[in-house]
């Protein structure tokens, strides 16, 4: 923009009520929030079955992997790092609880053991991402390959199976007794939820988060410990994938190399849906459960209406982009009023 | 990482204050309704829904398109779900959504033996039927399973073969998958004493794995001539294998000498039957294992069968014209011998 600004028109008044109102109701949290009543709503009315506990059960039996991990994602993520080898740590701890038990290990010490693994794989990402300096795209697209490579390595393609019963319905009782919504594993959840919404949003440790995905550097210099900080994320990552391989792995009673391939982007897809920004700096846990949850509601809906796993993919993929691409485009037409305001001008024809 | 500002363009066609809203609320509308329309179709007698390991996949295109046309036949209500990746929980999520649905019955091959348990096991008891076909799950899981065939028909199927290709004398080799796979120890165990009493000229000098990898096994092809140079003929019971030493044999000096057979699939070996490398080969035909899954869904509905051994129920339309069939110990209906594939039928199978 070549235009000169007139320093004294810029007031730097308070934001009028209504503009912080519509900034709280448009904002990306409220708009996927929004979108996930929408989606509830519609399938309710429209869809056969739908509107039933089931539903609800269901979708949070599957979803709670995904949303597990996206919680120390999102903070990854709001560092301007980015963990794609979660769901082969997922798979890896999956493995080790189901090795262990073979070799005649209780089921929790395996998996007390298979959490140690996923904050030590954690670790390593952390150790080269923060400490050495590499890339987190690099270093997590090679642990995604290393983790998984032992995962596969150590079960090759069978399965560890028969898990004691008391275990199993651990991952699958519901809280409330039979043919009611809520899966008592969604305790787990809540508690991390909690703890994860609290570091981020009202620690030190978390404003430092945020400071780092805005400017690394600039953190640097106020005295942010940047390596802590990016260190420590990539170890809550590792952690919380191997809790949710444990969970995977009692769910489905069935300890596999090959459990949860691909699901690291379906993770990334519900932190970005969610309103974190993929370049760091900005986002919000609640967000991110909304964005997940309407991942699993949006396929849900379509699953039960029949529709192919192709056209729901479709789907998924047009959600993401408009949750990526919808965002810029509004902060382009607010910078461009503002812009307008402090010239004095209405705003101008499309092409300039 | 820098990125540029959206240009002007694309903001004139936004200049609604609540366009957000709008558009956000479009989506969901058009995502939801446009597709709820085709949910309520109307249900047949017998609602029987096919669950391939994958969609997409030609092998289960092609057993579910007969088996679509069977239900169709019979007056059902087909449908085929599935997840795009061949995974358990992708499958689970589905018999979920099909319990949700109450179909009549599920009909399905499974992608792990134990993990879709928990998932059957709420389907039977909302009154589901659960079939498996081509790959079972454990047996308590599910009412009947379809097999294929049996390890003894598929042992003496393929001896058979290799004996019809090599006019039933001298050394013959077998090209298997890997050393601990379930399945072809037991074809491989089974052939042994077949070959020793049918033909007694013939011997097996050699047993290689080619661990299902497609570099691998040609290697492992390379290899046992190399070491057995007057060998007549290679049994490969596995596809990957088959497919693997046919491309070796093509391009070799032993092409035309060294006879080659075992279970592969039409795609893979059209033009190595084409070129004569191949005479012929062997699989089921996934067209009658899916017709046959659809009877069984049906025999099942109709209460004609429980799945008890000594069951038995009728099927039509199938390419071995057979029409009875009987349900086996532990649940399990057999389709009978392998379907061997030649220059004259190759080309009516497209998987």
């Amino acid at each position: 923009m070549t235009t000169t600004m007139d320093a004294s028109r810029r007031t730097p008044a308070a934001r009028p009520v209504a503009a912080r109102a519509r900034s709280l109701l448009l904002g990306r949290d409220a708009a996927v929030i929004v979108l996930l009543v929408a989606v509830w709503l519609i399938g309710s009315v429209s869809v056969d079955n739908f509107a039933k506990p089931n539903t609800v059960y269901f979708l949070l039996l599957d979803v709670l992997p995904i949303v597990l991990i996206a919680l120390p994602m999102t903070m990854v993520v709001i560092a301007a790092e980015i963990d794609l080898s979660v769901a082969s740590m997922l798979g890896l701890s999956s493995v080790i609880v189901g090795v262990l038990f073979q070799h005649g290990w209780p089921v929790w010490a395996a998996a007390v053991v298979a959490l140690g693994i996923g904050a030590v794989g954690g670790a390593l990402n952390g150790f080269l991402v923060a400490t050495v300096g590499l890339p987190s795209l690099a270093v997590t697209v090679a642990t995604l390959a290393l983790f998984r490579g032992i995962a596969v390595g150590l079960l090759g393609t069978k399965a560890v199976t028969g898990f004691p019963e008391s275990y199993k319905d651990l991952a699958s009782d519901r809280l409330f007794g039979p043919g009611t919504a809520i899966p008592a594993v969604l305790l787990v959840f809540v508690v991390l939820a909690i703890g994860f919404g609290v570091l981020l949003h009202f620690t030190a440790f978390g404003r430092a988060t945020y400071a780092v995905g805005m400017s690394a550097e600039t953190s640097r210099f106020s005295g942010v410990n940047v390596r802590a900080v990016k260190f420590w994320l990539f170890v809550a990552t590792g952690a919380v994938s191997a809790l949710a391989g444990i969970y995977w792995t009692l769910r489905y009673g069935s300890a596999r190399g090959d459990n949860a391939v691909g699901l690291e982007l379906t993770v990334v897809a519900a932190v970005l849906v969610g309103g974190v920004s993929i370049f760091g700096g900005r986002g919000a846990i609640p967000g991110v459960i909304a964005g997940a949850l309407l991942i699993g509601a949006l396929r849900a809906v379509l699953r039960l209406a029949d529709v192919s796993a192709d056209a729901i993919n479709i789907a998924t993929g047009v959600v993401l982009i408009a949750s990526v691409v919808f965002p810029r485009i509004l902060s382009g037409v607010r910078g461009r009023r503002r812009r307008s305001r402090r010239r004095g001008l209405e705003p101008e024809p499309s092409l300039e | 990482m820098t990125v540029s500002s959206p240009k002007g363009t694309t903001m004139a066609l936004l200049n609604a204050r609540g366009w957000r809203l709008a558009a956000v609320a479009g989506l969901a509308l058009a995502l939801a309704t446009g597709t709820a329309a085709c949910s309520n179709g109307s249900k047949g007698d017998y609602d029987i829904a096919f669950l391939p390991k994958n969609l997409g996949n030609p092998y289960f295109e092609a057993s579910d398109n007969a088996a679509k046309k069977a239900v169709k036949d019979f007056g059902g209500s087909f449908k085929e779900v599935g997840p795009s990746e061949a995974t358990a929980d992708g499958q689970v999520t589905y018999i979920n959504t099909l319990t949700q649905q109450s179909v009549g019955a599920i009909v399905l091959s499974a992608n792990d033996t134990n993990a879709l348990c928990d998932a059957l096991h709420d389907a039977r008891d909302a009154g589901i039927k659960v079939v498996t076909f081509d790959s079972d799950v454990d047996a308590k899981c599910r009412d009947v399973y379809v097999s294929a065939s049996s390890p003894k028909l598929i042992a003496r199927n393929q001896i058979d073969l290799i004996a019809e290709a090599t006019g039933g004398k001298g050394d013959i080799a077998i090209l298997s998958a890997t050393a601990n796979a379930t399945n072809q120890n037991a074809w491989i165990a089974d052939m042994k004493p077949y070959l020793k009493s049918k033909y007694p000229d013939m011997h097996l000098v050699d047993v290689v794995y080619g661990n299902d990898d497609d570099q691998t096994s040609y290697d492992k092809t390379e290899a046992l001539l190399s070491k057995h140079p007057h060998l007549d003929g290679i049994v490969s019971p596995t596809t990957v294998g088959v497919a693997a030493a046919a491309r070796y044999l093509s391009t070799s000096q032993f092409k035309g000498k060294v006879a080659l057979t075992g279970l592969g699939t039409p795609n893979d070996m059209r033009k190595y039957v084409k070129d004569g490398t191949v005479t012929s080969f062997a699989l089921w035909n996934p067209k009658d294992l899916g017709v046959l899954a659809s009877y069984a869904a049906k025999a099942l509905l109709d209460k004609d069968i429980t799945g008890k051994n000594g069951d038995d129920f009728k099927a039509k339309g199938l390419s071995t014209k057979a029409t009875k069939f009987t349900v086996g110990p532990k649940g399990v209906i057999t389709l009978g011998k392998p379907f061997v594939f030649d220059k004259k039928n190759i080309d009516d199978f497209d998987f």
